[in-house]
């Protein structure tokens, strides 16, 4: 089980809990502001972009390069963004911050 | 296995140049052929821009010849697009309710029964062209019985046989748009009609002819994508019963099959923008005042970044297709397209055990230097019952 904190663009914190599936698909069944994962998870949309908390970068690691290709060209892409439908929910990931791009 | 396949001319061109050439009209357009170049255009709003004075530019073919009425907000760019897309874009979403799959389960389910009810059905006009239409009344929350002359009007609305464009038939659709907006002005409801004409931007009320505009762009956008679309599925799991098994098997995959098909059959060509400044692409200048088109059915199959790009792989895990466009433009309908997918690819697991391709006439788009296949102008398929 991982608790992860998402802090959507109107300043509003949210603690969720999951074990399984991506941090996109936990952050849409708990209708999570800002992630829409139109594309179901596939890398395709980038309705699902966040910014990693810096000190936590560690956890998560980088985007591979497809994902990379993706966030290239968003406008709200920052050092430490990911698309969340590429990261998985496991034990990993407990205690994230994630702040959703907008 | 071929029937269904669609090839993919761009191989060459993408790889040699990363560019093809398509005279349209004397208004010539570069197709920019690979996936990067192509979402960089996509980027690129103030450099290639959609929302230029000759309105019906930004089309391959070009409308400007057909059409006066700016659609929007496809055809205007940012800032003053952020304003029209935030009118539509919830009213757009609504295909993620509950009641309004319901609806579209319903019709769906209703085309697929009258399909294996009948010996044989062509496909294009009888089955993909009224779940399209029928679809349709659900994202503009009309009457289904609006649907039936839409359908009337046949898959040529927009052309004749012999013509990519046609006024006439185009004036058909905008004369009947302009009639439907004049009856929700005098009887607002709660259809999209009505509430784009209640819709202010920026403290404004939308203009009637903006809400035409939004009204064109929706019937328009998603009429030949969804039709090719979906008969593109059938013929694709006419010829794959396995691939059809497998989703009764394993629905888990249901999403990326989803994704995978729209990359694969890539509805939409292609699409223009007008370059704002000379500038160049793939080391070929490019002057200001000349098109650009995104070439969407080849970035689609870019060996750089899609494996095994000429198959279907169901099970695709990232899949960063630009079936849909890429960016500030990107298609408004999506979200009503994908749940058509999921449903039909749904109810013919439930349903359907095998189908057989008896005929078909290919509809090949000619594009100059290519000839794409986009999906067909008739087919013929025998439905057999689970």
């Amino acid at each position: 089980m991982a608790k992860i904190t998402f802090i959507t663009s109107d300043g509003n914190t949210t603690i969720v809990e999951g074990s399984t599936g991506s941090v996109m698909e936990l952050a849409v069944q708990n209708k999570i502001k800002g992630i829409d994962g139109d594309c179901g998870g596939v890398c395709s949309c980038a309705t699902c972009h966040v910014h990693v908390n810096p000190e936590q970068w560690d956890k998560t690691g980088a985007p591979d390069e497809l994902e990379n290709d993706m966030l290239e060209f968003d406008d709200n892409v920052s050092e430490y963004s990911r698309l969340s439908c590429q990261m998985k929910v496991s034990e990993d990931l407990d205690g994230l911050i994630l702040t959703v791009a907008k | 296995m071929e029937k269904s396949k669609i090839s993919d001319p761009f191989k060459k061109a993408r790889l040699e140049k990363g560019i093809g050439e398509m005279n349209d009209q004397n208004d010539p357009v570069t197709m920019v052929l690979g996936h990067k170049d192509v979402r960089k255009c996509a980027h690129n709003w103030k450099t290639f821009q959609s929302g230029g004075e000759e309105v019906g530019r930004i089309v391959v073919p070009s409308e400007v010849h057909i059409r006066d009425t700016r659609q929007i907000p496809f055809e205007v760019d940012p800032p003053e697009h952020k304003g029209y897309r935030d009118i539509v874009e919830p009213w757009f979403k609504r295909p993620l309710e509950a009641k309004y799959q319901e609806n579209l389960s319903q019709i769906i389910n209703n085309v697929v029964d009258e399909a294996l009810s009948k010996e044989t059905i062509e496909v294009v006009e009888e089955f993909a062209l009224k779940l399209q239409s029928r679809a349709l009344t659900i994202l503009l929350n009309v009457p289904p019985e609006k649907a039936d002359l839409w359908i009337s009007w046949g898959t040529h609305v927009f052309r004749s046989e012999d013509t990519a464009l046609d006024s006439s038939k185009a004036n058909i659709l905008y004369d009947y748009i302009d009639a439907e907006l004049d009856k929700a002005i005098a009887n607002p409801g709660n259809d999209l009609y009505s509430v784009l004409l209640a819709s202010e931007n920026n403290g404004t009320k939308l203009t009637k002819e903006e809400a035409k505009g939004v009204m064109i762009l929706t019937f328009a956008g998603g009429r030949d994508t969804v039709i090719n679309a979906v008969t593109n599925s059938i013929a694709y799991f006419a010829e794959h019963p396995q691939a059809l098994e497998r989703l009764r098997d394993e629905p888990e995959i249901m999403n990326t099959a989803i994704e995978e098909l729209i990359r694969y059959f890539s509805p939409l060509t292609q699409m223009g923008r007008v370059v704002t400044e000379d500038t160049q692409v793939c080391e070929h200048a490019l002057k200001a005042q000349s098109r650009i088109s995104m070439c969407w059915a080849s970035a689609n199959r870019d060996e750089r970044v899609f494996e095994k790009a000429n198959e279907v792989v169901l099970d695709r895990k990232v899949n960063p297709h630009v079936a849909f466009g890429f960016g500030t433009h990107n298609c408004l309908g999506a979200t009503h397209a994908r749940q058509i997918m999921r449903i039909l690819l749904t109810v013919l697991t439930q349903k359907v055990k095998s189908m057989e391709i008896l005929d078909c006439e290919e509809n090949i788009e000619n594009l100059d230097e290519f000839k794409r296949k986009v999906g067909f102008d008739s087919i013929q398929v025998k439905f057999n019952k689970l």
